[in-house]
């Protein structure tokens, strides 16, 4: 069998003593996209940063294996440098800091450094892609930038970094149809036998481009549902009343 | 190379700091032995072959400096560890300073090749003159620039040279018993730079100094007075550094600037003093009408460093600005500032200051804006800013404003803020190591200062926080 990306093994997990994933387990086998969704306070973004080693939430029980290595006690940098991407939902803002500066530092500490003049032919080529204007790598990091600039700036890292797996933190949410588009497109772009990611997100309208290989249902830090992509539309359509009635069932 | 601390590799973004932990041990053709009485000034003056009035000056200093008790406010910061008795007050060589590297001795030559001082001559600079302990050792200015008057020697050479000017501003700004470490100063002074721009001439590369200490148990007292004379502007970079010794060094400069007339000066410090030196320094500058004055000032390392430069705004229209960057690492203090003392109509002024504090370091901001009676027009903005990186780090915030009247504008805010986990957690999420991601925090936050430093110093800075915040990574 071929090792899976990701597995989260019987997580147990708790922030400020409340318990937010409860036994929870995941598997992302290498070259599959995932996507978790559930409502609002489910524990999705918590999941997402304790994948990426976030030091606020603690691990009471399980592990996090990536590629069958056991991940859990590495630093975030150690998460990063093999190859896991997490794309903010909310990207913080870093003062005098040049994206351009910034994305060379995490480059040289990934051991993908380039010298400077491939660098910003690179960056810029895909600064065109993200249709980004030349100025944009000189702004300091997120700081004023609109909801989508912000996005574009996660998956512009992205596409520097070429990581193996990312997490996709609701990248849609404030984006109009047609960042989103590009957005997806260039996501998509780096999607291959060895790419794996989770996506996370409450709309069907993202999946409609990025297609995924499979959809969680998270409620009460457990998964409730697992299945085909074209379970997210019924729950469009339905809600989440809808599995509840399974759940009856 | 570069002075302060670096060597980098062609792209400039590997830190590979050269430090400037290195000395010679070498004999001294003069020295004033150790401690500090009649003779050692008697010494000093007479190897200068110096005026009766300055050797006066200088007695009358001396006396003026045992007097004055030490201040209270520095003994909290382990003032008294430091024993006058034990330090060496002059140590030269009587070669004069040289205007050719050739003729520099091997041990200065070495000294200054590997802080590359001579490489960066060519580059950046207008002049350079580089002071090793006590005395000037080369000195150089353009000579399109001699020809068109700008006078750029030692302070000696200058008092010898040039008494008319130097008399006439020498000890105006700062009086000789302004404070205990002027008074000092002003006793056995040695060194500094002598500066006169003619009317009009506007220097249009920076002139350079560069102060080394190499001898252990050792005080360096430069004394800098530069006058730029109506419509003249110059800019002014001085760099220090110091090897690690176990014993306390000093270093107590006096600084005089006198802008005339719509001129405009820029001082420019940058040091990087090794964690055992004092560094208690007096700087004071005067503006006349519309004349500009800006000291930036970047502070780092030294064990205590005290330093709070002044800008007497006395003529109508005239600016002032204090930008400033201290960095206490751990077991250092930096208790910078800075003094505005507006004393004619519509002057305005501007400080900026931001420190970080790493470790049990300290970082104080002492701050003093006064506006005198009657005027109107004034304005200052003062903006302090303090990051601390460790949970045991520190910073004090002393702004005192007196302001007479109500027809000027003062603005005053101050921040502290711990460094954000959430930040450094989202670029440790980029691959970036915990170390490296509060080193860029940091950088970012000094970063609109760092602009105002010439480019090349700028780079330099920046790596130069970086290998504070991370010693691990020293080669």
């Amino acid at each position: 069998m071929e090792m899976s990306a990701l597995e989260v093994r019987n997580l147990t997990l708790s922030v400020d003593g409340k318990l937010i994933l409860n036994d929870f387990s995941l598997t992302i086998p290498t070259g599959e996209i995932h996507v978790l969704m559930g409502k609002n306070g489910m524990g999705k973004s918590s999941l997402a940063k304790t994948i990426a080693g976030h030091p606020d939430y603690a691990i009471s029980q399980g592990k996090i294996i990536f590629h069958g290595e056991d991940i859990t006690q590495l630093s975030p940098e150690e998460r990063a440098q093999r190859g896991i991407f997490l794309a903010f939902q909310h990207p913080v803002e870093i003062p005098g800091v040049s994206i351009a500066n910034f994305i060379r530092s995490a480059m040289n500490a990934q051991n993908k450094k380039m010298e400077t003049v491939a660098f910003y032919k690179l960056l810029h080529e895909n600064m065109d892609r993200l249709e980004l204007s030349r100025n944009f790598s000189a702004r300091p990091l997120n700081v004023g930038f609109s909801g989508g600039e912000k996005k574009r700036c996660e998956v512009l890292q992205m596409l520097m970094l070429q990581p193996s797996f990312v997490i996709l933190d609701e990248i849609d949410s404030g984006l109009d149809i047609d960042a989103l588009k590009l957005v997806a497109k260039n996501v998509n772009s780096l999607r291959s036998g060895t790419f794996s990611g989770l996506i996370i997100t409450h709309y069907q309208r993202l999946l409609d481009h990025i297609i995924p290989d499979q959809v969680h249902i998270l409620e009460d830090g457990k998964i409730i549902h697992y299945g085909k992509p074209e379970i997210v539309r019924e729950l469009e359509e339905k809600g989440y009343a809808l599995l509840d009635q399974e759940e009856a069932l | 190379m570069t002075p302060f601390s670096a060597t980098a590799s062609e792209n400039g973004e590997q830190n590979k700091v050269h430090s400037a932990d290195f000395h010679f041990d070498m004999p001294y053709a003069l020295d004033a032995g150790i401690g500090l009485n009649r003779d050692t000034v008697e010494y000093i003056s007479t190897v200068k072959d110096e005026d009766p009035w300055l050797r006066a000056f200088r007695l009358r200093a001396l006396e003026t400096f045992l007097a004055i008790p030490m201040p209270e406010v520095l003994k909290p910061h382990g003032i008294d560890d430091l024993n006058f008795d034990k330090i060496r007050y002059y140590l030269a060589n009587n070669t004069g300073s040289q205007r050719s590297w050739d003729d520099v001795s091997p041990e200065v030559k070495t000294t200054f090749d590997r802080l590359g001082i001579p490489e960066r001559e060519q580059k950046f600079f207008a002049g350079i003159e580089a002071q090793f302990d006590s005395e000037a050792a080369y000195n150089r200015i353009q000579d399109a620039l001699t020809k068109e008057g700008v006078i750029f020697v030692d302070s000696t050479l200058g008092l010898k040279k040039y008494p008319e000017i130097f008399r006439k501003y020498f000890a105006s700004v700062i009086p000789m018993g302004d404070n205990k470490f002027s008074a000092l100063n002003s006793a056995v002074f040695s060194g500094g730079s002598f500066i006169y721009v003619p009317k009009g001439v506007k220097v249009k590369q920076p002139l350079q100094a560069y102060f080394r200490i190499n001898a252990q148990n050792f005080g360096q007292f430069e004394r800098t007075l530069i006058v730029v004379d109506e419509g003249a502007e110059v800019t002014y970079m001085e760099g220090c550094t110091a090897p690690r010794f176990e014993t306390a060094t000093l270093h107590s400069a006096v600084v005089e600037l006198i802008a005339l007339k719509n001129s405009k000066i820029q001082y420019i410090t940058v040091q990087n003093w090794s964690n055992n030196v004092y560094n208690l320094v007096t700087k004071r500058s005067i503006a006349y009408e519309n004349a500009e004055i800006r000291w930036i000032d970047c502070n780092i390392g030294s064990k205590l460093t005290v330093k709070y430069p002044a800008i007497l705004l006395a003529g109508e229209k005239s600016r002032g600005e204090v930008l400033s960057i201290a960095l206490a690492a751990d077991q250092q203090i930096q208790d910078t500032g800075a003094r505005m003392i507006h004393l004619a109509n519509g002057t305005t002024s501007n400080i900026i200051s931001k420190s970080i504090s790493k470790g049990n370091g300290l970082a104080s901001y002492k701050g003093v804006v006064h506006v005198n009676e009657n005027l109107e027009g004034c304005k200052n903005n003062t903006q302090c800013d303090a990051l601390l990186i460790d949970s045991c780090s520190q910073s004090d915030t002393y702004p005192k404003i007196t302001v007479h009247g109500n027809k000027n504008n003062i603005q005053h805010e101050a921040s502290v803020s711990k460094i954000d986990e959430e930040r450094l957690y989202y670029l440790q999420q980029r691959g970036i190591s915990k170390g490296q991601a509060t080193s860029l925090c940091v950088n970012g936050f000094v970063n609109e200062l760092i602009q105002e430093f010439p480019l090349e110093y700028s780079v330099e800075l920046k790596r130069l926080i970086d290998f504070v915040l991370n010693p691990k990574r020293e080669t």
